[in-house]
């Protein structure tokens, strides 16, 4: 009996907020600080922001949302988004979708899982997408397909190299098979793109996973990924629960996947845009030995 | 029929298995083994066989029949060399101008340390990718259980044919179960929400045809598929080889029920 009112479930909310205060850090207001969940420092935001959102004294990369993100990377005022009012439509009937549909459009402030556009990054035109993990976890429906696949149809048209951040927590199942047949779909776009002889680089950030990881994330020409992602096609617990054993420390990581040659740089948050750059430089810039001129 | 009726069927024990199919749709069957990179995978068999008059590639998902060949075919859920062996036939099929019969039967592409470490994600991937360019026709049949990824994995085709009693599924009702509603009894009810049985698939355009299982009598349905694929793959090969990807790329790019809101601000 003691225990049940011991650990009884919060009735209201106050309750619930009170504990939650109690158990961080009463003193320091949750909008002014963060703490860091890998090593517990504190930081101010405004120096985080300045530190792309990477922890000062562990290098930890706190999760980060879209549109964040594009600012790090386009060059200023050149980002003109794509599709930004598509929404999906709850095809299946599927009990509560359309809720929660509604919530993660006001919790994310997002219409959707990605962010579509083309941008400018050091000069060069680049067909652009990020994904969003505040909108149900970036999961993919109908709408994220299909916003990635016209992107690639539309790179592929006008012959730009396509960049994707991706984050996601697999097929959105709310959308039963109609999600998992956007892996195929995505896939088709990304196969065109490719054949015409086009770059795409893909970033994979924390956490990438199941139907994303086997479509478009592992299609790409080049794949970069922050340190310490989780990036995998099973996610840790589905495994934990199938094998009932305990994974060894760093499984699935970034690091990990390095190792086993799936990834061809971990590159740190602060040094994505340098990165990019490069690389596109590399591919874009006016190729040396093709003209006749003398050395 | 209830929806979770359809899923006990489909994955009942005595079912036939990819096997079964083998030996009765085609004749001189030799199977081909190996990926050329790691091994070579029991859960899925790959090889090559004549289809009445015309010589086809064949893939297919093998569960096994009794328990000792269900350890070996590892329960029908293959690890990445299985994919990427698979590919490989699909490459040899493309040469040589085979088409290809894909038979699907996996409650999923294998979760575990060994699949993860080389690259499950990525050799599913491939095949998405590269299957939606063969300039083969391809035709896949999902005979019992369809899983996810791991089922799509070989279902990138210009055809997608359904057994009557065969489901086919972006999760498991039990895992969506478990994962929305942190309720495993709720099994059931995922199983009808998530719309996975060959009528609803029909209706919702993911697959192309239902075969019926005429009260279980699989001579009827073997030579019922014989005949099909032999018509399906006649009429597909005399395509110019550019529409028949086309084709194949519409037949996906179609999937996208979206409305367009307009911005209230």
């Amino acid at each position: 009996m003691m225990n049940k009112v011991l650990f009884k479930k919060p009735k209201n909310e106050l309750e619930t907020s009170s504990r939650f205060n109690r158990k961080t850090n009463p003193a320091i207001p949750q909008e002014l600080c963060r703490s860091c969940p890998s090593c517990k420092n504190m930081s101010f935001r405004s120096d985080l922001e300045k530190n792309y959102h990477i922890c000062s004294k562990c290098g930890y990369h706190f999760r980060i949302n879209a549109r964040q993100r594009l600012n790090m990377i386009y060059d200023i005022g050149s980002f003109i988004e794509h599709n930004q009012n598509l929404t999906s439509v709850n095809r299946l009937d599927f009990p509560g979708y359309t809720e929660k549909l509604e919530q993660a459009t006001l919790f994310s402030h997002e219409k959707e899982g990605v962010i579509t556009g083309v941008c400018k990054i050091s000069g060069f035109d680049v067909c652009i997408f990020v994904m969003e993990s505040s909108f149900m976890m970036g999961s993919m429906g109908q709408v994220v397909g299909e916003k990635i696949t016209q992107l690639f149809e539309y790179a592929t048209k006008h012959h730009l190299p396509v960049l994707g951040f991706t984050v996601s927590g697999g097929a959105r199942m709310q959308e039963g098979m109609l999600a998992l047949m956007q892996m195929a779909k995505t896939s088709g776009g990304v196969k065109r793109h490719s054949d015409a002889g086009n770059l795409y680089i893909a970033v994979l950030t924390d956490p990438t996973t199941g139907g994303v990881t086997a479509s478009f994330a592992m299609e790409a020409d080049i794949i970069l990924s922050e340190p310490e992602a989780l990036i995998a096609f099973a996610g840790p617990r589905v495994i934990e629960q199938t094998l009932r054993q305990r994974l060894p420390k760093g499984f699935q990581k970034s690091e990990f996947l390095f190792e086993k040659g799936f990834i061809d740089r971990i590159v740190p948050r602060n040094l994505h845009k340098e990165t990019l750059s490069n690389l596109l430089t590399l591919h874009l810039a006016p190729k040396g030995g093709e003209t006749h001129g003398s050395l | 029929m209830e929806a979770y009726k359809r899923v006990a069927l489909a994955r009942k024990k005595t079912r036939p298995t990819g096997l079964d199919y083998i030996e009765n749709l085609f004749t001189n069957f030799i199977e081909l083994h190996g990926d050329r990179c790691f091994g070579d995978d029991p859960a899925m068999i790959t090889g090559l066989g004549f289809l009445l008059d015309m010589p086809v590639t064949i893939i297919a998902q093998e569960r096994g029949k009794n328990t000792k060949s269900r350890v070996k075919r590892n329960f029908g859920s293959s690890h990445p060399e299985g994919y990427r062996k698979a590919l490989r036939q699909m490459k040899l099929a493309e040469k040589f101008n085979r088409p290809i019969v894909c038979i699907i039967d996996t409650s999923g592409a294998f979760c575990g340390i060994g699949a993860e470490e080389r690259g499950q994600g990525h050799a599913i991937a491939q095949n998405l990718m590269e299957m939606m360019a063969l300039k083969v026709p391809i035709v896949s049949i999902i005979i019992g259980e369809g899983g996810s990824g791991g089922a799509l994995a070989l279902g990138v085709a210009d055809e997608v044919w359904m057994l009557e009693n065969a489901i086919y599924s972006v999760i498991s009702p039990e895992g969506c179960a478990s994962i929305l509603w942190k309720d495993s009894s709720k099994t059931k009810e995922a199983a009808n929400c998530l719309k996975l049985t060959a009528q609803d698939l029909l209706e919702l355009e993911v697959v192309d045809k239902i075969i019926s299982e005429n009260h279980r009598d699989f001579k009827l349905v073997y030579k019922e598929l014989k005949i099909n694929l032999y018509k399906t793959f006649k009429k597909r090969k005399v395509l110019p080889k550019e529409e028949l990807t086309q084709l194949r790329y519409e037949r996906f790019r179609k999937f996208g029920a979206i409305e367009e809101k307009e911005l209230i601000d």
